[in-house]
Formats: structure tokens, sequence, C-alpha cells
């Protein structure tokens, strides 16, 4: 999730305040396959299940990356040329009409999905290690991620596409004269950028059992302070960054000597955002740029 | 403003053949065509059903039909003048000093305003009519009047709409617009006025120094709680008590707390609002453009949660009184003395008028407040501060080079729009008698900010007729147009609808999707429209040339 942010505003210098409803959209998606397509109730069969994930990835990241480049195509486009402050405001503007799509598809109740091996404190246990128990949740957010991350970096770094990504990340007009093409190369990041939103927000679904339409605003929210957090633009800090950010969620609401508990979270990542931004706007893990602070 | 009858008295030399035939027509009948084709409108509609039959619109047709050949008659009101025999008066009235010149038209506007309230008192029924002939009669007008004809026309109906709105029967007076049904309640309309305020206020910050906030709801939360602090008897639970010029009732006043006056409540909360600007300003107006977007978000998420979790459990202290909020708040008014001796109401709370009664005295005192704030704002704009805010906008690093103290100016524009939301905030407290954390969302901030982008950035008009647009949408318009889409265009079931769903039983929720429609209307301006409906003239270029601000070769890599 934090990896789409970093992408796109990488590349465009644009933070994508729409990445959030991408992700929930994403989630919806598979909300629908599990409960609709392979119509399953209360703890589904382990099989089945795999398959219905499988196939929720595949349509999730699909219909997300065509949404996002789509947005891209209809919304930012034609601005990229207009002041900075005019693709932010539409991008607000596009993260609100989604939210309704949302809320027009499926009302404004959060979907359910059926409890299952997946969701959390829902897993078989795999292994012990003394007192520390692996479950089935915990390894198919990993089986799903490490893949994604390993994919992601393979494609930024070491092909074509990934080069002339990058190549505009650093001047869009040199990369133009170069003989890339920065249309083409934007609309690809943005489609890698949705598919990644997509598949978080699959895993998120299988994982939380419920998705609303307002869940994607908040959690975008944190995915941005953990990548500011990493170091804009960097992809490990990305990671990184979102490390820390559920480690500070989990924290505050799970301890149970002195933390202010989970009233205070947005608090408590906001005014990290905050002090990050102010203090060493160039992340844990960023360089430091000319127009940084 | 364009002028609205330039086109047609200054003759174009090359004008389009079809037009030229027209012009060489007699003037009268030039005029009376256009007259006669609106009231045959008028009157069409009329008998379709669309304006609700009522004597009083035909009346108004024929008295704009009157003044229309009034205005054939009197083509310029100064020639007008000449004709019946005073000569040389528009030349007599530019010899006069400049003082009196710039003196005269506001005393003429302040006492027509009065004439028209103290009509619109006796007989409301007629106000509209006077309000018609005033406009037709600045119309008339040399061109430095022309120009403030439609405002004033605005301001006067304004002041006159609660004479109209409460009475039982007002329907008789106004007709029903199509599709949206009544005009908008007295409780709208102060929520237009409120929601006016705070769009000036962020305005000043987004539209002039083109810094975006998207916490601007944490400005007007901390207007509301100051007002909520400082007028109620939220500290009674802490032995405080203080009254300084409250018009409270007295069993209230007994309980304890702080009891300041609402005005003084108003200028320490604005000060106060401006302070916080200025705490969260210092450190963070050194960032870039989006990433101050995102911090000022993210003050705008903190402060309602502060104030959702403010109570006892959540911070040790009962700041906020948590979800309940803070009830009640005191009402506003001037205190006995004025009361006695000037005639101002003690208190808002014990008017029961039918006209003057605690809703409409919320209105025209937000109606005032209103006013102050444009003409701030205006002023602000034209000072040295304002075209600093300008200068950094167009481009930072030359205002820097041109001798622009960036981070005080910048500190100056928060500063200025925290007070004038924080006042809001207060308004809006004392108006719902009572502060509640659930009005200050991340939604709101958007709300606000849709109406300046809608209005069009930097133009303060442009963001008050936005404001008003907006709120009417969100309060009554949508609900409204909800209603007449499943009357008429829809079957719907009532029985059969999901209130979660927004198309169900046949039915359609549009209010559900309100901020949608923001979305929606926010993507299409900045996509066709950039620069608002009513844009400011440096803006528009702005937007139609670019700012020229990123070369080819970056100088500073």
């Amino acid at each position: 999730m934090a990896l789409g942010y970093t992408l796109v505003y990488g590349i465009l210098e644009l933070i994508n305040f729409a990445h959030g409803e991408v992700f929930m959209l994403g989630g919806m998606i598979s909300a629908t396959i599990v409960v609709q397509v392979f119509a399953q109730g209360e703890n589904p069969a382990v099989g089945i299940l795999v398959a219905a994930l499988l196939v929720s990835l595949v349509v999730a990241m699909t219909g997300c990356a065509l949404l996002n480049a789509a947005i891209e195509r209809i919304a930012y486009k034609p601005l990229r040329s207009a002041p900075r402050l005019a693709p932010l405001i539409t991008a607000i503007g596009v993260s609100f009409i989604l939210q309704n799509v949302a809320i027009i598809w499926k009302g404004t109740r959060p979907v359910n999905l059926p409890e299952s091996e997946f969701s959390a404190g829902g897993g078989a246990v795999i292994f012990r290690i003394g007192d520390v128990v692996y479950t089935w949740d915990r390894l198919f957010v990993l089986l799903i991620t490490i893949p994604v991350l390993v994919g992601l970096v393979w494609l930024v770094q070491f092909t074509r596409q990934g080069k002339a990504m990058r190549a505009t990340a650093q001047d869009k007009d040199a990369a133009a004269m170069m003989g890339i093409n920065v249309d083409r190369t934007v609309s690809f990041t943005f489609l890698v950028a949705g598919a990644l939103a997509g598949a978080g927000g699959v895993i998120f679904a299988f994982y939380a059992t419920t998705i609303g339409f307002a869940t994607g605003f908040t959690l975008g929210l944190f995915a941005f302070t953990a990548a500011v957090l990493g170091g804009i633009g960097n992809l490990p800090g990305a990671v990184l960054g979102a490390l820390l950010i559920g480690l500070i969620q989990n924290f505050n609401e799970g301890l149970s000597w002195y933390a202010p508990g989970s009233k205070w979270t947005e608090s408590i990542v906001f005014a990290i955002l905050i002090l990050i931004l102010v203090f060493r706007p160039e992340g844990l893990l960023g360089e430091r740029t000319p127009e940084g602070g | 403003m364009a002028d609205p009858i330039a086109p047609r008295t200054s003759p174009d030399v090359e004008e389009a053949p079809a037009s030229a035939l027209w012009h060489r027509h007699p003037v009268l009948m030039r005029r009376a065509v256009p007259a006669v084709l609106i009231t045959a409108l008028l009157i069409a509609l009329a008998g379709a059903g669309v304006l609700r039959q009522s004597g009083e619109v035909y009346l108004i047709v024929v008295v704009v039909l009157l003044l229309l050949l009034a205005r054939a008659a009197f083509a310029n009101f100064w020639r007008g003048l000449d004709r019946i025999g005073v000569e040389d008066a528009h030349s007599r009235w530019q010899a006069q000093s400049p003082l009196v010149q710039r003196a005269v038209p506001p005393v003429v506007i302040a006492a027509v305003v009065i004439l028209i309230a103290w009509a619109a008192g006796t007989r409301p029924d007629l106000s509209l009519l006077v309000l018609l002939a005033i406009t037709y009669g600045l119309y008339l007008m040399p061109p430095a009047s022309r120009r403030i004809a439609l405002p004033v026309t605005v301001l006067l109906l304004v002041v006159v709409y609660p004479f109209l709105i409460q009475q039982t029967d007002y329907q008789r007076f106004l007709f029903k617009l199509p599709i949206f049904g009544v005009f908008p309640s007295m409780d709208t309309m102060v929520s237009i006025l409120i929601f006016a305020m705070m769009a000036i206020g962020l305005n000043m910050v987004v539209g002039y120094a083109g810094l975006l906030d998207l916490g601007y709801v944490a400005f007007y939360a901390i207007g509301a709680y100051t007002a909520a602090w400082l007028a109620s008897p939220h500290f009674a639970a802490y032995g405080v008590s203080m009254d300084f010029g409250s018009v409270a009732e007295k069993g209230i006043l007994d309980v304890g707390g702080i009891h300041l006056s609402i005005w003084l409540v108003l200028l320490v909360a604005g000060v106060l609002t401006a302070a916080v600007g200025v705490i969260i300003g210092l450190p963070t107006l050194r960032l870039r453009g989006d990433y101050l977007a995102i911090v000022t978000l993210g003050f705008g998420e903190i402060l309602p949660q502060v104030s959702r979790n403010g109570d006892k459990d959540g911070l040790g202290f009962n700041l906020t009184n948590g979800p309940p909020g803070i009830n009640p708040v005191d009402p506003p008014g001037f205190g006995n003395w004025l009361s006695g001796n000037l005639g101002l109401p003690s208190s808002y709370l014990r008017e029961q008028g039918v006209y003057v009664n605690f809703l409409s005295l919320m209105f025209w005192t937000a109606l005032g407040l209103l006013l102050i704030t444009v003409f701030c704002s205006v002023r602000l704009r034209d000072s040295r501060l304002g075209r600093a805010w300008i200068a950094i906008r167009e481009d930072e690093t030359a205002a820097a080079a041109m001798g622009i103290p960036l981070m005080r100016t910048k500190t100056w524009a928060y500063a200025s729009g925290a007070f004038f939301g924080g006042v809001a905030g207060a308004w809006f407290a004392t108006i719902k008698t009572g502060v509640f954390p659930d009005d200050f969302f991340f939604n709101i901030s958007v709300l606000i900010l849709c109406m300046v982008i809608l209005g069009g950035m930097g133009n303060v008009w442009g963001v008050v007729a936005g404001a008003a647009v907006l709120e009417y949408l969100n309060l009554e318009g949508i609900a409204n147009f909800n209603g007449w889409m499943n009357d008429h265009v829809l079957v719907c079931d009532p029985t059969k609808q999901d209130p979660s769903a927004v198309i169900s039983g046949g039915c359609l929720n549009a209010p559900l999707v309100t901020f949608g429609i923001y979305g929606a209307i926010i993507v299409l301006v900045m996509l066709t429209r950039p620069q608002g409906l009513f844009p400011e003239q440096r803006r528009k270029l702005e937007f139609e040339t670019g700012v020229h601000d990123t070369p080819i070769q970056d100088v500073t890599a």
C-alpha cells in the first residue's frame, strides 16, 4: 500500500489521495467474489478459500490497475502542466467520488466476508517457536506480500520499463529527450500502483473480514505516513515505514501498561507524520533533495 | 463585473449584419421587445404551473415592464436629468470633492437598506417590488453605480429575506422553484452565512497565498470550543465562576462557569484561533505546498479527535466533554442598558416575534459579521500584505528575491484565515447553543475547499456565491431534488427503501452521495474551469498562461 504511494509520488511528485480508495475498492471486489461468485458462508473449506483468494487477487489487481490508470488519464493527465496544487485538489475530488462509487455499489454499511482461516486470529496453528505462535492468517499475508515486493523491486531495478520510470522520476524533460514515452511511463506507474493497491485491498478484506466505504481514506493516510516515514520515493523505506507504523499502532492499542489506547491511534500516527515532515522531511532512508524541505 | 448595458449602448463598428439590422430599429422598440418576450415567458411559466399562481407574480411582471419602458425613455439617468431641466447634473456631481463623492453613496445605500427593512417589516409583500425598483434605479445611474447595482440588490434581498420567508403564508408572495421546491429556510440561510465566512477565511490561505489547507475544520472547531469554554456553565465543575456582560438566563448564570459577553467571545475566539494558526504555521509553513497540505490534513484529523476524546477518560481533565459536547452555550444579546436606551434586543433568545426572533436576529448578525469579513478580506488583498501573498502564490522564489519575508507573510496568511474561521466557529456554537464534536469532520474541510474552488479561488464574491450554492445543496437542495425525482421521475416505493442504499425499491437516496457530488464538482471544475465560476482576473491569467516556474533546465541541480 505504502509502496503504491511511494511509486506514484516518486515518479510524479503527486500525492494520490485516491490511492486509499482504490485499495478499498480492491477489498470490495474480493468481498464480492468470495460471497457472490464462490457463494461462501461461514468457515469455508481451505481449498475453496485459496481458489477464491487467487481469483480475487487476479481480478482485484487487474481491476484496480485499470481503474487507477483510467483515473490518471482522465483526472491527472490534463493537469500535468497546471500549477502544483491543481492535481492535488483533483485527487481529493477523485477520492470522494470513489468513496461514493462504493456507497452506490454496496451501500453505507460495511461489507462482510466470512470468518475463515485467513481472518485475524482465526487461523489454525502451523508451528510454534517457544511462545510465538505462527498461524495461517499471518502466513498468507507474508506469502502474498513477499513475492509482490520482490517482483516490484525487480520491475523497478532491473527492467527497461523500470529504468524508464526512474528516469522520468528524476527529470521528466530529460527523460523525454532520451526517447522515453513519458505519458506511457506515467500510465504504467499508475497501473502498477493500482495493482499493488488491489492486492493490498484483497489481503485486508480477507484478514479483517469487513470493509466499508470509509476504510480506504484513513488507511490511505496511514500508508502515506508510512511512505513519508521511510523516505518518499524509496521502496525499502516504504516497507520499513509500514512496519514501524504497524508496530506503533499495535503497541498503542495492545499494551496493557501505559498506552493511550485505540481512541488516539489516528492522532499519534498523524503527529508522527507532522513531526517527520517538519524535522526530517527526507524520511528515515531517503536522500536529502534540494526541494525536500 | 460585466457592464450589463455597455454592449447595447456602444455602437460597435464591426458588428455582424444581423445585429446591425437590429440596431437600426428605434431605441424604444429595442427595449420593448425583450421586455415583452420576458413577460410572455413568465406568464407562460405561470400558466404551466411552474410558478405558483399568485397575483404578486403578475404584479412583478407589470413592474418589470414599466421599468423597462421607463429605461427606454431615459436611456441614461443623467441625460434624463438633463432633459427634465437639471443641467449638467453629471458634471456637477463630478466636480464635488472626492470626500463627498465617496461618502454619499454609502450613506444613501444605508438609508435605503433601513427604508427597505422598515418597509419589509410593515408590508412584506411589497418589499420585492421596492427591491426591483431600486435595482432598476441603479441600472439607470452612471457606470460607477451600475457596477454596484447587483451586489446592492443581492444584499437588500438578503436583508429582507427573513421578512419574506417567515410569513405564515409566504408562498403567496414567493413562488415555488421548479424541481427544488420551497426557498431555503432560515436555518439554512444562517448556515450559508457562517460557511461563507469560513470560505472567505480559507480563501485568504488558499486563494490569496496559494497554501493548500486541508485542515481548516480545525480552526472552526477551535473557535466553537472557545465560545463554549467562555460562555457556558462548562467549567462550573472545576469551581470556576465568572460573569462579564453575559445575557444568559439567571438560572444558567447561577450554575457557575465562565460567562463572557458574546461579542467579546467572538473576538477572543478569533484571536485565539489565529494564535493557534501561528503555532501550527511556524514549524510547518517551511514545507513545500503538497507536504503542507498533508500536514494541515493531519492537524485537521488530530484536533477533532482531541475534541472527541478530550474528556476525563481520555485526557484526565474534562476539556471538551467528549462525544456529548458542551451544551448549552449562552445566547448573544446586547444587555439591558442597550436594550433600554437604543432598543437593541437584550437577549436573542427572548425575542419571540413573527419576524424578529432568535433565528432572524442570528441571521442579521451573521450577515453583519460576513460583511465585516468581506470588507477585511478585500482590504487585506489590496494591502501590502495581500500583494505579498499573491506574489508568493505566483512565484515563491521570485517573491523572496524581491525581498518578501516568506515565513512571516505566510504565517500572516495563516493567522488571518484562522481568525475568521475562529469567529465563524464561535458564531456557529452560539447558534446551535452548543458544541458537538461530530460537526468537525474532514468532510467539512473539503466542503469549504469546494466552495472556494467552485466560486473561483481568490475572488471574494465568487467564494460567497460558491458557499451559498453548496451549503444550500448540502442542507436542502439535494434532499429536495431527491424528493422531486422520487415523486415525478422514478417509481418509488418508500416501504421497500433501504436507508443505507443509494438506489433501492425504485427510490433514489441522493443525500448519501452528497460528498461524491462535491468530489465530482471539484474534479469537473479543476479540469474544465480551474479558475472557478467567477475567476479573479489575475488568477485567470495565471491559469491560462501558466506560472512559468518550471524551467527546462533545472538550475538547482
